[in-house]
């Protein structure tokens, strides 16, 4: 098992200097999701605007792995319709069951693929992208 | 003394997990399983597997007198006043909500109390949670002082003669304090109430004796004492447990059914309808055999120098918060390294072979009280040794190198 395929640079980078960590001042669909087996929590807010997700934020507490995916998470989806959004969600999913799937518009996303290897660790990296479909299903 | 020889008895233990040794240090979530635990459900299936308490056949027997000399041992192992005293159940969760779902339920009425502490296990908190909801009873909590102790002027402070029953865990699964449950009992009977005494980290490490203790109900759990998982018990007061109904019904657990109406065995089998988990209730029993060959003395020796050994050289590291009281008879120690997340800990630890627990730990409230969102958790058994902390702690540092500024 080699730990440097769990904990990439790039990952540690996001968990060091998350992106997007905060909240909006004014209203926002938000969605607070935890993993009740380990106690990680996130509060996902999305800024929505005529089918497009313009930007979005969030605050919560937990591991690396689920810290620097809501990181990537947030990043990856500004700009995005709400279904490219939920699309990109379904290809990471592919990603934590091990397939190859590339994401050519946010590469560093790919970084967690080594998650796949540790299966105890894929519900850290799920959660954002979970509170993610959350939030996009609630305003559909 | 733990002869150094009884790492050979856990068959386990000698693997390699991604490349390293095991260190198995996750004792309080469970236990490993010695080979005669093993050997003896293996025997039970091969030789005397039958149902009980109704076969007029030789394997009928043979299964019922398994399955209740089991009983006899576990009344013994705790010294309770009987057997019948016994109920066998699926572990602690299901003891607490037994005491929880049918006494709790019919003896507490709309401004009674049900004291607990911030520190429970959820299965020691919730069940009354429930109870209280269902019957307009209030939970009251006794204050935890900042090592995670408890004192006795605030048990006395926080019973009352509302006070219908007070449930607290003999040991915290987190802290490794061990709660003055003699000394509660006797404020808990001088108020009218009974005490429920979560058993679940005491059993498997030290001498319990329900009747020196005085102590109305205790649970506790097969897996964390060498037997398999699927098997604990409940002890309770005879006159508690005669005025008690059961709560779930069907086969095993009647006298004469009608139509209508129908009525119950008498203790122990009224509270245990359906087939029981009998070969779990064999390897209970030999899991008995087993620790009292050793000595629960020795094994309580064994663990508060190990605790001992374990905090001064878990304190060496810098950054690290360890929880609970610096001196501890418990061979448990919750920690944080720094701002390295539990579970990237456990991870890194894991790599190493290296097993460890990592989240809440089943005490949502008591992390919020810690102000922390999760803990770290090494939890040692009879056969962990100095070695093994010495592991974790040399692991534990490269952790902290790993993680680099984030510690």
């Amino acid at each position: 098992m080699q730990l440097d395929d769990l904990y990439r640079r790039v990952i540690m980078d996001h968990y060091k200097n998350p992106r997007n960590r905060g909240k909006f001042e004014d209203d926002a669909v938000t969605v607070d999701l935890n993993n009740p087996t380990c106690g990680d929590r996130i509060s996902l807010q999305l800024k929505i605007d005529h089918g497009v997700v313009s930007d979005a934020m969030y605050t919560g507490e937990g591991c690396s792995i689920s810290m620097s995916s809501a990181s990537m998470m947030t990043d990856a989806v500004k700009g995005k319709s709400l279904g490219e959004a939920l699309e990109l969600a379904s290809r990471f999913s592919a990603l934590m069951q091990g397939e190859p799937v590339e994401f050519e518009e946010y590469e560093d996303i790919e970084a967690l693929s080594g998650v796949n290897k540790f299966p105890a660790r894929i519900k850290c990296a799920t959660l954002a992208w979970n509170a993610l479909r959350k939030g996009i299903e609630s305003e559909q | 003394m733990i002869p150094s020889s009884v790492r050979e008895w856990f068959p386990i233990l000698h693997q390699e997990i991604n490349g390293h040794p095991l260190v198995y240090l996750d004792n309080a979530a469970t236990s490993q399983k010695p080979r005669q635990v093993i050997d003896a459900v293996k025997r039970y299936y091969e030789w005397e597997n039958s149902n009980v308490h109704r076969g007029v056949h030789t394997l009928g027997s043979r299964a019922t007198d398994a399955y209740e000399g089991a009983r006899e041992k576990v009344a013994r192992f705790i010294n309770a006043e009987s057997a019948e005293q016994i109920i066998f159940n699926r572990g602690t969760t299901v003891g607490l909500n037994l005491v929880a779902s049918s006494y709790a339920r019919s003896v507490c009425g709309p401004g009674d109390e049900i004291v607990l502490t911030e520190m429970e296990h959820h299965s020691n908190l919730i069940p009354w949670q429930q109870a209280a909801l269902a019957t307009g009873a209030t939970l009251k909590y006794i204050p935890l002082q900042p090592d995670g102790t408890i004192r006795v002027e605030d048990v006395e402070q926080t019973v009352t003669d509302r006070t219908k029953l007070v449930a607290i865990a003999y040991v915290s699964n987190v802290m490794g304090v061990v709660h003055p449950v003699k000394q509660i009992a006797e404020i808990a009977h001088r108020h009218g109430a009974v005490i429920v005494v979560d058993g679940a980290q005491s059993t498997p490490h030290m001498k319990v004796d329900v009747q020196e203790l005085g102590i109305d109900f205790y649970a506790f759990s097969g897996h964390k004492m060498c037997a398999p998982t699927g098997i604990g018990a409940l002890y309770g007061k005879k006159e508690l447990l005669n005025r008690m109904e059961p709560i779930e019904f069907g086969g095993e657990m009647i006298n004469d059914v009608g139509l209508y109406e129908s009525n119950w065995k008498e203790l122990p089998w009224k509270f245990e309808g359906g087939t029981p988990i009998i070969a779990g209730a064999v390897g209970l029993g030999a899991a008995i055999d087993f620790l009292e060959e050793i000595g629960l003395d020795a094994i309580e020796q064994h663990e508060t120098k190990l605790a001992a050994y374990a905090m001064n050289r878990l304190s060496e590291i810098e950054g690290i918060r360890l929880h609970g009281p610096r001196e501890r008879k418990v061979g448990l120690v919750t920690f944080n390294l720094g701002d390295v997340h539990p579970h990237d800990v456990a991870t890194v630890l894991d790599a190493q072979g290296i097993a460890i627990r990592a989240g809440h730990h089943c005490c949502q409230p008591l992390m919020r009280w810690l102000k922390e969102s999760s803990t770290a958790r090494a939890s040692f058994y009879l056969y962990n040794t100095e070695e093994d902390i010495d592991r974790l702690v040399s692991a534990l540092i490269q952790t902290k190198e790993y993680f680099g500024d984030a510690t």
